[in-house]
């Protein structure tokens, strides 16, 4: 898992998909298949909410969704699972501790947003500078400002993550204190 | 400037004199616990990462408790890779089926001490505030990080200052502490943020109740939840010196204080699918429940299997309600089988499971069906989390999940006429 390695987009562009508030790591990883294979896994990713979302986002869609996204378990295969269905970005009114930890650790991007809920509609074609934390709505025009994450993240995110990044900057760490 | 409990801890991990909320810090993790949802694949991501050897073997503990025993031929193959990962790379502390649920067991066998930073593959690791420990959780990759480097970035969090004051009503529990906060504040009222437990009411609280609210303070988003290292603290670990911080500085500053009169309360039920959704009991009393659990890291402790012995002494679980029980640890079965407590409970037609986390996060032992109904002393009643997205899960109390048992509706449990009933 996590064998992608690369770098950060500078921007995402995708139709979004839209979820309400306390969107919980079990909507995102049902226990049920805590440890099945990650191709089963991604099939069950918020299907609760919405049972077209696994089948139908597309690579680069964008997550909007309300306040304290992610809530609950610190099961990285939550944000793991929305990566490996190609999403691009997801952008919230704000994030539970974990799934933003646990996100910016695998290299999905996610950026906290406040207002981001009421600027879309499902299915809106949107547009996001992860660096910038700039979020457009290309069909209404809008654009908000999201809270933009610090260079040390953007280092992780750019490399794809902390264990490539720990792999980027060499073995000689492994097993030393 | 005085330090919060939170930054006390953090600096001295930091090795820095002093530090403040909102600062970015790298922190040196004094001990670390992964659970065997996480364990196999975070061994393999260490592979993958080219790590063979881990930075310190002897401040690592492997918890098999999920799925404990293994329910399928996959899950078994995934225990036997750990086994072998534990040989592999040396990790001293492996607590293997039945021994127990992980945040239990590192309380109990003493690995988290007061003034401690740990890290764990879970998120109820606040837990370990219950004995002044900056317990939080963390997720796979950054478990690898810290199992390669032994450190960890950290933002160093605001405090929000909780004062306890008075003493419970009979048929209140400390459940109820939490499930009132989590009612008043809500579900990200603590998110980023550290509490600490304070007042004329916490000399008081016992251990086990100290566990059940510091456990679900994650529920309000918290990244730690302390209480101070008291003689409560000192009886419980039967010792009297610490190596580390335990308490916060006289001027610390808070983001925010919190005020809470436990005669105000009452038995409370979080109703589904939120863990905010808080209710008192009296006003739900009446919904018929399939199934009731007592159990899991928030209150499968003696104490709790002990109130639920109480109410179900000498009577039957309702015929339509199916009653399971899961102590929290191998030595919390047997200590509840020698009082007799175990013996109660199933005398009553409780099912008893074996120690573990099963039917808590959804994984085994007592799923639910579409459009089933389970009243549990669990953390958590969000959609889908128990088995059917169909199905409906309550919080509440021992005794509140006890009385509901023996009704199968759910029951305020001052109705059912018990003097004592702490937890």
């Amino acid at each position: 898992m996590h064998a992608v390695e690369g770098t950060l987009p500078r921007i995402v562009q995708g139709r979004v998909w839209k979820f309400g508030d306390d969107i919980s790591t079990d909507l995102l990883a049902p226990g049920a298949y805590a440890v099945a294979p990650l191709e089963e896994r991604k099939r069950h990713v918020l299907e609760s909410v919405n049972p077209r979302f696994p089948e139908e986002v597309r690579p680069g869609d964008i997550v909007v969704a309300g306040r304290n996204f992610g809530c609950g378990s610190s099961r990285e295969t939550a944000p793991e699972g929305l990566k490996a269905l190609g999403v691009g970005c997801v952008v919230a009114e704000s994030f539970s501790r974990l799934f933003f930890r646990n996100a910016i650790a695998i290299g999905l991007p996610v950026l906290p947003c406040p207002g981001v809920v009421e600027a879309f509609e499902e299915g809106d074609p949107a547009e996001v500078e992860i660096a910038g934390a700039l979020v457009r709505n290309l069909r209404t025009g809008q654009a908000l400002w999201g809270r933009k994450l610090p260079p040390a993240m953007l280092e992780v995110l750019a490399a794809g993550g902390i264990l490539p990044l720990l792999k980027a900057r060499g073995q000689q760490l492994s097993g030393t204190t | 400037m005085g330090m919060t409990l939170a930054e006390k801890i953090l600096a001295r991990a930091a090795e820095r004199r002093e530090v403040s909320a909102g600062e970015f810090v790298t922190a040196r993790v004094d001990f670390c616990m992964i659970h065997d949802i996480f364990a196999a694949t975070l061994f393999d991501l260490l592979e993958s990462t080219g790590i063979d050897r881990l930075w310190d073997p002897g401040r690592v503990a492997v918890v098999i408790d999920h799925f404990s025993p293994a329910p399928s031929a996959a899950v078994a193959d995934i225990h036997r890779r750990i086994r072998e990962g534990i040989r592999r790379f040396s990790i001293a502390h492996f607590y293997d089926v039945g021994s127990g649920i992980c945040h239990q067991l590192m309380v109990e066998k003493g690995h988290v001490q007061p003034g401690m930073l740990v890290v764990a593959t879970d998120s109820h690791t606040t837990t370990y505030g219950a004995l002044a420990v900056a317990g939080t959780g963390i997720g796979t990759s950054e478990m690898a990080y810290v199992l390669a480097t032994g450190t960890l970035w950290f933002q160093v969090p605001q405090t929000i200052r909780c004062e306890v004051s008075g003493s419970l009503s009979d048929g209140v529990c400390w459940k109820d502490v939490v499930l009132s906060l989590l009612g008043r504040l809500g579900s990200d009222f603590a998110q980023y943020r550290a509490l600490e437990f304070t007042g004329p009411a916490i000399p008081s609280l016992d251990m086990s109740g100290r566990l059940t609210i510091a456990n679900m303070a994650v529920e309000m988003g918290a990244k730690f939840c302390f209480f101070p290292a008291d003689e409560v603290t000192a009886r419980y670990l039967r010792r009297t010196r610490w190596d580390g911080p335990i308490a916060p500085d006289v001027d610390a500053s808070y983001a925010e204080v919190v005020v809470l009169e436990l005669e105000r309360l009452e038995p409370l039920v979080a109703l589904p699918h939120r863990v905010d959704n808080v209710r008192p009991v009296r006003e739900v009393e009446g919904i018929p429940i399939d199934q009731a659990f007592i159990g899991s890291c928030t209150n499968g402790r003696l104490e709790d299997l002990e109130v639920a012995a109480r109410y179900l002494s000498g009577r039957r679980v309702h015929p339509e309600t199916r009653l399971l029980v899961a102590p929290a640890s191998r030595a919390i079965y047997e200590e509840s089988l020698r009082r007799g407590i175990l013996q109660i409970l199933a005398e009553a037609g409780a099912t008893i499971l074996s120690p573990g986390c099963g039917p808590c996060f959804g994984g085994h032992l007592g799923l639910l069906g579409e459009g089933e109904r389970c009243i549990g002393t669990h953390n958590r009643n969000f959609q889908g989390r128990m088995g059917s997205p169909r199905a409906e899960i309550y919080l509440a109390s021992p005794a509140t999940v006890a009385s509901s048992a023996l009704y199968g509706r759910i029951t305020d449990p001052r109705r059912v006429g018990v003097a004592y009933a702490r937890s």
